[in-house]
């Protein structure tokens, strides 16, 4: 911005100037000048949109740099196959598959209650539903997929608990089902936007051609608008499993806080983004292990989501129609 | 010839009567259809219900002129809605204009290559990290390595990132809306580029703009993971020294610098407590928050919808 000022007081300065025989001079310095100063706004604005991949580069150098110092001291081979994640005990242990067993459980559930219903939704939203009812649905939508996940949280550790107690008595108050049900109602929203989108994206002519052939409403949107759309609605399940393994609020109140290595969803356990957080509510010298810890368990969640993305683009590409 | 009649006749049944089968099931699926849609409603409701159940004998004047104690009734959120407040003004500030810049780029400047290919690709894969994991970025740089410490300064920033994907995807799309017509009548009366782009482009998308503004400024004021990652206090009993001092020159920015708590810390801080009594003081801090990410979002929806039912070229 400093320098676009500059250029425009150049440009005054000489555009004021008395000598009428610098007229033609000074309007020629004038284009020049205002060249300049076009070339720098675009390079202000390169650098702007650069930013965003500046902050990628950050991220990945940040979570490697500090996770290599651990895995100095941790074979990474334990990493990886160790079944016991006590890093902050007397006698650690750096096994990350019990937070990433809780993860994985916890997602899972969320995924059972998302992806079916997001997709029966996109599929009345889109299919069936009149415009009316589109209207008054769609912020609907919205406005739960911008409710804070802190709330979710309370929902889930307060509300949907006590109810699963009543249904099964042994239930303790922290545990994986109440937490994954409560996130998966809470990914609903995405999943079923971004079905929708996708099937509304395809060609009128397509159903008509199916309804001129005598099939129905839900033949026509199951065997005919589905799987035409399939491309789009394979990214918003990804979209969704992505979700579900980063969310951190609900999982950090209402799982419990212990790393447990079960697939159990009745026990409490830790996921990969709640032992983030409760390292982080201690306060941990910069530089411990303790530290270094939670950035080799953002690596490996970075990495999952980062497979589950690829697995989305290869997804799209396998069985993208085009029209 | 009447063996023929009858034969068609009772196909003519079979047919109707297959036709009136698949005809339930559309019936069933819209019924299915609408139970979903149900579920999300009654989950809203019940999540907001017992809310304000457990939480609206706390909510008094007192609650929000108070700060955190260790006697549940005595608690207020104070410092949260002050903390949250500021951090959101570093947000905004850091996020619109380089958002904006970015979005104006991409949509009005980019050459087709495989640079702005990468950093397209780059703000759409941005969009899916675990905002757990913009905590860890800032921890890194904001927190060590540039020290600007357990700040708003770093916690406004670190939420910047975080939303920046919205603005700039929300940026490019009200760019897209504008018809090329406007910047060929702008090119043909002799305007630069960046003259067009500030004086009509610029302007012509700045309802488009501030919509995704706004839904990215309700997702930060909920965000919690990244903000308790980068070390917020959960008990904060006082406030960031103010921005206007009576002194010369009158203007400070020490508060950026200051520790500090937001409302889903405060929240979360109470909700994580055995006692009911502060369990209480969680739901009406629930409620507040709940009521301003709404109020923004619907403020959002009702723009956007306001600027669809306008906007004629």
């Amino acid at each position: 911005m400093g320098n676009g000022t500059a250029t425009v007081n150049d440009v005054q300065t000489s555009a004021s100037a008395p000598d009428a025989a610098a007229i033609g001079g000074s309007s020629l310095r004038r284009r020049a000048s205002s060249h300049i100063k076009e070339k720098l706004i675009e390079f202000a604005l390169f650098l702007a949109a650069l930013s965003s991949v500046i902050t990628t580069i950050a991220i990945v150098v940040i979570l490697v740099e500090e996770s290599v110092v651990l895995f100095r001291h941790v074979p990474i081979w334990d990493f990886i196959t160790g079944t016991e994640w006590t890093p902050l005990f007397d006698n650690p242990k750096y096994g990350i598959l019990p937070l990433l067993m809780g993860t994985l459980v916890t997602s899972a559930i969320a995924l059972l209650v998302a992806v079916p219903m997001g997709t029966i939704l996109a599929m009345y939203l889109s299919e069936f539903a009149g415009f009316e009812a589109r209207e008054i649905a769609k912020p609907f939508l919205e406005l739960l997929a911008g409710v804070p996940t802190v709330v979710y949280g309370y929902f889930a550790l307060l509300f949907v608990t006590p109810i699963l107690q009543v249904l099964l008595p042994n239930l303790p108050g922290f545990n994986m089902l109440s937490a994954g049900l409560v996130m998966g109602i809470m990914i609903v929203p995405y999943v079923s936007s971004i079905c929708e989108d996708a099937m509304r994206a395809v060609p009128m002519a397509l159903r008509e051609g199916s309804f001129a052939m005598g099939a129905t409403r839900l033949q026509t949107s199951a065997k005919v608008v589905v799987p035409a759309a399939f491309s789009g609605i394979a990214a918003a399940y990804i979209l969704g499993v992505s979700r579900a393994v980063g969310e951190t609020m609900v999982l950090a109140i209402a799982a419990g806080n212990q790393p447990n290595f079960t697939l159990d969803p009745m026990e409490p356990a830790q996921t990969i983004t709640a032992y983030i957080v409760a390292v982080s509510l201690g306060d941990l010298p910069h530089g411990s292990i303790g530290y270094q810890t939670i950035f080799a368990a953002g690596l490996t969640l970075m990495l999952m989501t980062l497979g589950f993305n690829i697995a989305g683009h290869w997804l799209r590409r396998k069985y993208r129609e085009a029209y | 010839m009447s063996i023929g009649t009858e034969k068609t006749a009772a196909s003519l049944n079979e047919i109707r009567a297959l036709i009136a089968k698949h005809k339930r099931w559309d019936q069933i699926f819209i019924v299915v259809g609408l139970a979903c849609l149900m579920v999300g409603v009654i989950a809203f409701s019940a999540l907001f219900l017992s809310m304000v159940w457990h939480g609206w004998d706390r909510l008094t004047p007192e609650f929000f002129t108070n700060f955190p104690s260790r006697k549940p009734e005595q608690a207020g959120i104070l410092s949260a809605w002050v903390g949250s407040i500021l951090v959101m003004a570093v947000t905004a500030l850091a996020a619109v204009p380089l958002g904006v810049a970015a979005g104006i780029y991409l949509e009005e400047y980019a050459p087709k290559n495989w640079i702005t290919d990468i950093i397209e690709i780059n703000v759409t894969n941005l969009a899916g990290v675990p905002s757990i994991v913009y905590g860890l970025l800032a921890l890194g740089v904001f927190v060590y390595a540039l020290g600007f410490g357990r700040s708003i300064l770093s916690a406004g920033l670190t939420l910047a990132l975080l939303i920046l994907p919205v603005v700039i995807v929300a940026t490019r799309e009200a760019i897209r809306a504008i018809p090329v017509g406007i910047r060929e009548g702008a090119y043909a009366l002799g305007a630069t580029k960046w003259q067009t782009t500030r004086d009509h482009i610029v302007p012509y998308s700045s309802a488009g703009i501030l919509t995704g503004v706004i839904i990215g400024l309700a997702r930060a004021i909920g965000e919690t993971a990244p903000i308790i990652t980068i070390g917020a206090l959960t008990f904060i009993a006082f406030l960031p020294p103010p921005p206007l001092t009576e002194t010369f020159p009158f203007i400070s920015f020490e508060w950026l610098t200051a520790p500090f708590t937001v409302m889903p810390i405060q929240m979360f801080n109470w909700v994580s407590r055995p006692e009911e009594a502060f369990q209480m003081n969680a739901a009406a801090a629930g409620i507040v928050l709940v009521v301003m990410t709404l109020a923004m979002n619907g403020l959002a929806i009702w723009l956007r919808y306001r600027l669809r039912k306008n906007l004629k070229w």
